[in-house]
């Protein structure tokens, strides 16, 4: 448990700078709002309007096929740190995951589901 | 109390705390925020019990990943208008409730009311257990079989997500 003080000490002063930069700009800056400041910044142009407005499901396409790949990424994890241990068995067996897999991303390719028209 | 245990009960606080929060805000984006909080919190609980790798994968899985998918699931579904979902629930409330308490009662057994095994109690071979470096030494040659399964699992739900979300194929 002591070896984590370091990564909470860096959670700790990362929360406490930011704490400190938002409050200071609370105490020392101006604050003068009008209808134009306060409005939803668009790129610079005057919002349409609602932001809540029905989605793409493209976009969900690609975060589902994001975690679905992030998955994948977690296991190659504890298989490189062990990557000498398990010599050329765990090199096959990953190999053989990674096939399958491939497979898959085959099939989004050709089905055209990462293509944004 | 030892260090652990200050660490435990102020992170168990926080767990709580964001757990009711996500199930009480009436905005679905504030319950999606505050379930974030509450991975965190789950993630350093997992540190404690010395699960360093679940703890990572949960932070970067859950907190970076399903989170986003939380967010695109409550654009997707409009739900701007908070008014519209109130009012229609009751008959879920009464099995949530019900589930709950069924819950509750099953965790004060295990936390020792009649039971001979205390689930309080860590196994002694745990410090070793959640290294990385275990996971995977068991996860290549004991669990082949699981894990390898899990690629086909993947796959599957790679073309269930193709094929819900895309019904016409492009050329």
């Amino acid at each position: 448990m002591a070896s984590y003080i370091p990564i909470f000490l860096m959670i700790g002063i990362g929360l406490f700078l930011g704490i400190v930069f938002l409050t200071l700009h609370k105490i020392l800056g101006p604050s003068r709002p009008n209808p134009e400041k306060l409005s939803t910044y668009e790129s610079g142009v005057p919002p349409v309007h609602n932001a809540r407005d029905r989605f793409s499901i493209k976009y969900y396409m690609v975060a589902v096929l994001f975690i679905l790949f992030d998955i994948e990424v977690v296991f190659l994890y504890p298989w490189a740190v062990n990557f000498r241990a398990l010599g050329l068995f765990g090199y096959i067996e990953m190999l053989l995951f990674i096939v399958i897999l491939f497979v898959g991303y085959f099939y989004i390719w050709k089905k055209g589901a990462l293509q944004w028209d | 109390m030892t260090f652990e245990q200050i660490v435990f009960y102020s992170l168990a606080v926080v767990t709580i705390f964001s757990s009711i929060m996500v199930v009480v805000q009436r905005n679905p984006v504030n319950s999606a925020l505050y379930l974030i909080l509450d991975f965190f919190c789950l993630g350093g609980l997992y540190l404690t019990l010395n699960a360093q790798f679940i703890a990572i994968v949960h932070i970067l899985v859950y907190a970076g990943a399903i989170m986003v998918l939380f967010v695109f699931v409550i654009m997707l579904l409009n739900l701007g208008d908070t008014h519209k979902l109130a009012d229609r629930l009751n008959m879920k409330k009464i099995i949530g409730i019900a589930f709950g308490l069924a819950f509750f009662v099953e965790l004060l057994y295990l936390l020792g009311f009649g039971t001979t095994r205390s689930i309080s109690q860590q196994s002694p071979a745990a410090p070793e257990i959640g290294t990385i470096e275990y996971i995977g030494k068991v996860l290549f040659t004991k669990f082949l079989f699981p894990f390898e399964v899990t690629s086909f699992l993947l796959l599957a739900a790679i073309i269930g997500a193709v094929i819900l979300a895309k019904k016409k194929i492009i050329h």
